[in-house]
């Protein structure tokens, strides 16, 4: 057990690190507050006042909020789906004996490093462009119709760029977690004459339960707030506007500070929703 | 390990990892190719893989003309100084949580957590106009601030599941030896720690070097890092693609190298440490 002594030294360790990140997380949040009852455009800043729930109702209301929440929904659901299911998939296969297998991994692991601009605008030019990109001579060769991704299907597309982003993140935390699998549990049950698709179903999938889990809280709190992506290809608008991107316009192009603001926290509240269940989830390992 | 594989099954799932691994890595790798070609050859059909006339005239055009190094600087700066200035506020911090925790620890250590869930929106207005205010915008040492808060809670996380893993009794050993704290720290606690700051230190760089939220919202030009240098291709005008290939390679191809490295600490520290 620490001393006292010890003990008022931790304290005061600690306390610069909790103090900046108190000023960092409660004195902008309660500006935020503040700023979504007030009345403030930045184009005219002599005239701010009291606007009570206005800005709520007028986010709330906006028929741009409905797509936008629609929007946000459909890239962290589908790009969850996407990931989690190759990532497994992926994962499984890197776990068997694959020659150069070191090689491999940093392959599939390079994604991740790539910073979002430079994957949306290679993807969006290099590989989707309608007439000269990659997958257009892939379609053409194969005497399909190519597709014209940013106009026909802008939200897809982005999807795409944003799964390709986070399929190594879950390939490699799951090949983490296979890795620590037990290779005698699996021997006997091969052993008991189970399948592969047995094996697979009662041994290695409630194995992997807990990762995927964390995949998929982690996962969704970076989706949650995806911008990069949306700025440098459609630039926003109806049909690829997510939450984030329709709170940044409100700001930054309208210079509306009390309408952003009131859209702030509605993604501060839809965020906390799903750390409750991370934070709850780490905590738990905390004890372990 | 002890399972026999057969032959004809390691052949099959060496030629099945290693398709999709070019596959999932194809967009880079036709990045890179695209970078060395003339802007004629890059948007030409049907692609040449390999054999094109190779050149480099597009990296030195990149340079020229829009002052590549200048960004790469800029993100060098904003990327280590954020990390830097976290490692020094969060050292102590973990030291103290991981050897002489208290009965608040465990709490502190997830309020932390669950500073980092808040969506930057949710702040965006208030930061902006305070950068505004304080004649902050598009200065790096803004940034800096910034960047270092943000990741503040990852690198306090890992700091501390890494102190945590160095055992205790050589501590009390050498106290009982009539070590004080600062000799303790030196000789016994730092050698230690190394390989985790180290480790720390990595995974956070990078975050913080493709970081691409604050760094679009608050610089234009003189703070620009890479990530907001590249987006300045996505204007209708800059439209080169074996300029934006050469650009944006040079953009990754540090972090990829240092990235390659950091795989492990990446599970760990993206994980909190719940999967390792």
């Amino acid at each position: 057990m620490a001393t006292q002594q010890t003990q008022a030294l931790g304290r005061l360790l600690v306390s610069p690190a909790v103090g900046l990140l108190l000023l960092i997380s409660i004195v902008p949040l309660a500006a935020t507050v503040y700023f979504s009852f007030l009345n403030y455009n930045l184009l005219d800043p002599g005239s701010v006042e009291w606007a009570g729930f206005d800005n709520y109702t007028y986010f709330l209301t906006d028929p741009g909020f409905i797509s936008a929440l629609i929007n946000t929904l459909i890239i962290v659901g589908a790009v969850l789906v996407i990931t989690v299911v190759l990532g497994v998939m992926v994962a499984l296969l890197m776990d068997q004996a694959v020659v150069g297998r070191n090689l491999v991994r940093l392959l599939v692991i390079a994604p991740f490093f790539v910073m979002p601009t430079v994957s949306a605008l290679i993807w969006k030019n290099l590989l989707m462009h309608p007439v000269s990109g990659f997958f257009a001579w892939m379609a053409a060769s194969l005497g399909l119709q190519p597709i014209d991704w940013f106009t026909d299907y802008p939200l897809m597309a982005i999807i795409l760029i944003i799964s390709w982003e986070w399929l190594p993140f879950a390939a490699l935390i799951l090949l983490t977690a296979l890795q620590s699998l037990d290779e005698e549990q699996k021997e006997a049950a091969e052993m008991d004459g189970a399948s592969a698709l047995s094996t697979f179903i009662y041994i290695t999938l409630p194995h992997l339960a807990r990762p995927i889990t964390v995949v998929i809280l982690i996962e969704t709190i970076f989706l949650l707030t995806v911008f990069a992506e949306i700025y440098v290809t459609t630039g926003g608008g109806e049909r690829t506007n997510n939450l984030a991107f329709l709170i940044y316009s409100a700001a930054l192009k309208d210079y509306d500070i009390g309408a952003a603001s009131a859209g702030g926290l509605v993604a501060v509240v839809l965020a906390n929703i799903v750390a409750m269940f991370l934070v709850r989830m780490v905590g738990k390992n905390l004890d372990a | 390990m002890a399972r026999a594989v057969t032959p004809a099954h390691r052949i099959t799932v060496t030629i099945a990892a290693w398709a999709v691994g070019i596959v999932i890595a194809f967009p880079i790798i036709w990045m890179v190719l695209t970078s060395f070609k003339t802007e004629l050859e890059a948007s030409s059909l049907p692609p040449k893989f390999v054999f094109f006339d190779w050149t480099v005239e597009n990296y030195a055009i990149v340079q020229q003309r829009s002052d590549y190094l200048h960004h790469a600087m800029n993100s060098l700066i904003i990327a280590g100084g954020s990390v830097l200035l976290a490692l020094i506020i969060a050292i102590p911090a973990a030291w103290a949580m991981a050897f002489a925790p208290t009965e608040r620890t465990r709490g502190t250590l997830l309020w932390m957590l669950s500073t980092k869930m808040m969506p930057p929106v949710g702040v965006m207005v208030p930061i902006y106009l305070f950068f505004r205010d304080f004649g902050l915008l598009d200065t790096r040492i803004g940034l800096v601030g910034l960047l270092c808060l943000a990741n503040l809670p990852i690198v306090v996380w890992m700091l501390f599941t890494y102190f945590k893993e160095i055992p205790k009794d050589i501590l009390e050993a050498a106290r009982m030896d009539g070590a004080t704290i600062g000799k303790e720290l030196i000789h016994v606690l730092t050698p230690m720690a190394v390989p985790g700051i180290a480790s720390t230190l990595l995974l956070n760089f990078i975050l913080a070097w493709n970081e691409a939220f604050w760094t679009l919202v608050l610089t234009s030009s003189n703070a620009a890092p890479l990530t907001a240098f590249i987006a300045s291709y996505s204007s209708p005008e800059g439209l080169f693609w074996a300029k934006l290939s050469a650009a944006s390679t040079m953009a990754i191809a540090p972090i990829l190298v240092l990235g390659w490295f950091s795989q492990r600490q990446l599970v760990r520290g993206l994980t909190f440490g719940a999967v390792k």
